[in-house]
């Protein structure tokens, strides 16, 4: 258990830090803020920073973890299912320090004021130069979902991202969202901007006619002589969750045994250490190392769970480490490895937070956004409306920042009842913020993002929820996709995550009356998957918002309408 | 036609081969296929019992030998979802595929000829997320393995 003990012996080291209350009396933190970066000695022979799920913010964010992440089955109470204080409790953390606000979102609007905001790829840039310079021949690593989330990112289709991708020194990507520009769209990429910059490798990833790799499945780095394969996982359900017609000539899956092979062909070829690049998702992640045997490390992303210490899994070649890094650009995975006698003989793992007060922007880095920006950005400040509440969106069932896509919906296209994706993406705004269009975006840049109203029975509805129901809750994370259940405005409804696909949401009320099944109800939505909505000239959501958020001027505070929870009691994945 | 490739037509390799040698003038297709091969009642079955009676009865056996690999968890398209069966199981003689909820339970029948690696791969329609079983025939007893396949609306991934 020595690798157990060294992980849990930098939690207890890298705990420094001052309730917020003390910070507040004294001004900035300075005492903490100084010595933040400094609990990071580097250790070992080989070291990896890891990135992903940036989702293409590059300036400072403010991003509130959920306040419910449930797990189902094994996965109950188990990181990454731990929220608030079950998480700080978990993981050893002291409440109301630095590391407290990034994982939680407890006291989250106090904290966040006090703290200031987090990531941007200047102040990352930084960051990532500190932690290098100490670990001469360091890897970078992006778990993908790096080109979409934001308004430059979408009209520039990634190549904001890709620029800031190669300044920043990004070695080996793998992807996701990438994807919803096109499969063209990747391929270019790789052939030409990241040609002798960046590899991208994706094991799954395959051509949907004869099933031939498509990109490759690894790539051997030599670091401190040391050879160190990096195996590529892409999002497996990628054709699934977003329009087929946007990746017509490629196939995806787990493909675990595919996954072994190239373990297996990567260390016959002399690699000391595995590592995957992964966006399968923690839960599909922990699943995959119990299968999967001879990867030392997991490096994952897509579930946005920002993890503070790796879960470590047992298989029959030894032991992996799974890890997962957040999202939007808050953290920086920092995994320094010893290596002696041909293996991997110890281990450290921090999931590094990036407050942005605490490190000087990057000057290139600074001056590359500010290019990038500079066309758009009389549009990107455009003030559509003040927010009197907090505005957010993760967590398992709904946001703040939904509800009010949810209820502009409703409003705008007359609408009964309203579906809003489970995203996990998009920053958070604080009371008194001014929403620009910049921030509307964050919440809906996608190449699909059309409003739909559509005449729906109240079968159709049931079935359209437990179809997401299951995708979120099947005990087995092999069938599970990763995002949040699917935002509902205007009707309410119980859901049980335990019970059988089929059998988990109930109670489905419409002002207060029982939603019948062979009834027909006006639903608006958006992001619809079909070729024929693409095809139906509809206007995009972030238009229908922006045009409730002028009129509005002002949006009182949105209290996120949640179903009621059945079967789920004293819940660590779940606020109490 | 050789006795061999006659058998292998006549028992296996699937209907398909069948067709494409049919549709390209090689073979008549009722010289190849002759009406006593085509189980049609099997095809009609809406459950498992009667599947299995069609079949010619028999009570299958869970069995690990039964494997499916290249099969998704989740399909990308339920219209042509990749199923593939692997039998370890000796003296095997046919592997079938069930899918629970489809209109019609059985989606394929492939008969393994003495001395053929048992191992097959097709693509079944699927209206619905459902159980699939690979039934094995072997030695005159019946061996099951199952997997669930979601065949899910799409969208909504984080």
């Amino acid at each position: 258990m020595r690798r157990r003990e060294f992980l849990q012996g930098i939690a207890a080291a890298a705990l420094a830090g001052l309730p917020v209350d003390r910070i507040r009396a004294e001004g900035p933190d300075a005492q903490a803020a100084a010595h933040f970066y400094d609990a990071l000695p580097p250790f070992g022979n080989v070291g990896i920073l890891h990135i992903t799920d940036t989702h293409a913010q590059l300036l400072p964010i403010r991003f509130r973890e959920p306040s419910v992440n449930l797990g189902v089955g094994a996965a109950r109470g188990q990181p990454p299912h731990l929220v608030g204080e079950a998480l700080l409790r978990h993981f050893a953390i002291a409440p109301g320090t630095r590391d407290a606000h990034a994982f939680t979102y407890l006291d989250f609007e106090r904290a966040s004021r006090a703290f200031g905001a987090m990531g941007g790829f200047a102040p990352l840039a930084t960051l990532v130069k500190r932690l290098r310079a100490a670990r001469p021949g360091s890897l970078l690593l992006d778990g993908g979902d790096s080109w979409q989330g934001s308004a430059t990112s979408l009209w520039t289709r990634g190549q904001d991202m890709i620029e800031a991708q190669k300044l920043l020194g990004v070695d080996v990507m793998t992807a996701h969202w990438e994807f919803t520009y096109g499969s063209a769209r990747v391929k270019e990429v790789v052939a030409k901007d990241f040609a002798g910059h960046v590899e991208f490798v994706a094991q799954n990833v395959r051509t949907a006619d004869f099933d031939d790799p498509v990109f490759k499945p690894y790539v051997v780095k030599e670091v401190n002589g040391i050879q160190v394969a990096i195996v590529g996982q892409a999002f497996p359900y990628t054709p699934i969750a977003h329009p087929r017609y946007l990746m017509p000539d490629l196939t995806f899956g787990i493909r675990d045994q595919d996954l072994q092979k190239a373990v297996d062909e990567a260390r016959g070829k002399g690699a000391q250490v595995v590592l995957l690049l992964s966006h399968n998702g923690m839960d599909v992640d922990l699943k995959l190392a119990t299968r999967v045997s001879g990867i030392d490390v997991i490096l994952g992303g897509h579930t946005h769970d920002g993890v503070p210490q790796p879960t470590v899994v047992a298989n029959r070649g030894g032991r992996t480490l799974v890890t997962n890094a957040g999202s939007n650009g808050k953290f920086v995975g920092v995994l320094d490895l010893d290596v002696r006698g041909g293996k991997v003989a110890d281990a450290r793992y921090r999931l590094l937070p990036v407050f942005a007060d605490l490190l000087p922007a990057d000057a290139a880095m600074a001056a590359l956004i500010e290019r990038v920006r500079a066309p758009y950005r009389a549009k990107l400040d455009e003030p559509l409306a003040v927010t009197e509440g907090i505005l957010y969106r993760r967590g398992n069932f709904n946001g703040s920042y939904d509800q009010l896509i949810l209820d502009a919906l409703m409003a705008e296209k007359n609408a009964e009842i309203a579906f809003s994706p489970g995203f996990r993406w998009g920053t958070t705004l604080l009371p008194g913020d001014t929403i620009r269009y910049e921030h509307l975006m964050d919440q809906t840049a996608i190449t699909y993002p059309w409003a739909t109203v559509t005449r729906m029975t109240g079968a159709t509805i049931k079935t359209i929820m437990e179809d997401v129901a299951d995708n979120l809750f099947n005990p087995d994370p092999y069938y599970q996709q990763g995002g949040d259940m699917v935002r509902v405005g205007g009707m309410r409804y119980a859901i049980e995550p335990s019970a059988p696909m089929g059998k988990r949401v109930t109670a489905m009320e419409l002002a207060g009356k029982p939603i019948d099944a062979a009834k027909t109800y006006t639903v608006a939505g958006w992001a619809p998957v079909s070729e024929a909505a693409r095809d139906a000239k509809l206007e995009p959501v972030w238009d229908v918002v922006a045009r409730w958020l002028r009129a509005k001027k002002t949006v009182s505070p949105r209290a996120p309408e949640q179903p009621k929870l059945v079967g789920i009691r004293d819940d660590p994945g779940l606020a109490s | 036609m050789d006795r061999h490739r006659r058998q292998a037509l006549k028992s296996g390799g699937g209907l398909s081969l069948v067709a494409l040698l049919a549709a390209a003038g090689w073979i008549d297709p009722a010289a190849a296929a002759p009406a006593e091969a085509w189980n049609k009642a099997a095809f009609q079955t809406h459950d498992m019992d009667s599947t299995l009676k069609a079949l010619g009865d028999g009570t299958p056996v869970p069995s690990a030998n039964v494997v499916f690999f290249s099969t998704p968890d989740i399909a990308e398209n339920g219209a042509v979802v990749p199923v593939g069966i692997t039998s370890k199981v000796p003296n095997t003689e046919s592997i079938a595929i069930l899918v629970e909820k489809n209109p019609n339970m059985l989606a394929a029948l492939f008969e393994i000829p003495t001395g053929t690696e048992p191992a097959i791969t097709t693509r079944v329609k699927m209206r619905e997320t459902s159980n699939v079983y690979a039934l094995v025939k072997a030695g005159g007893n019946y061996y099951v393995t199952s997997k669930e396949i979601k065949v899910t609306l799409g969208g909504c991934g984080g």
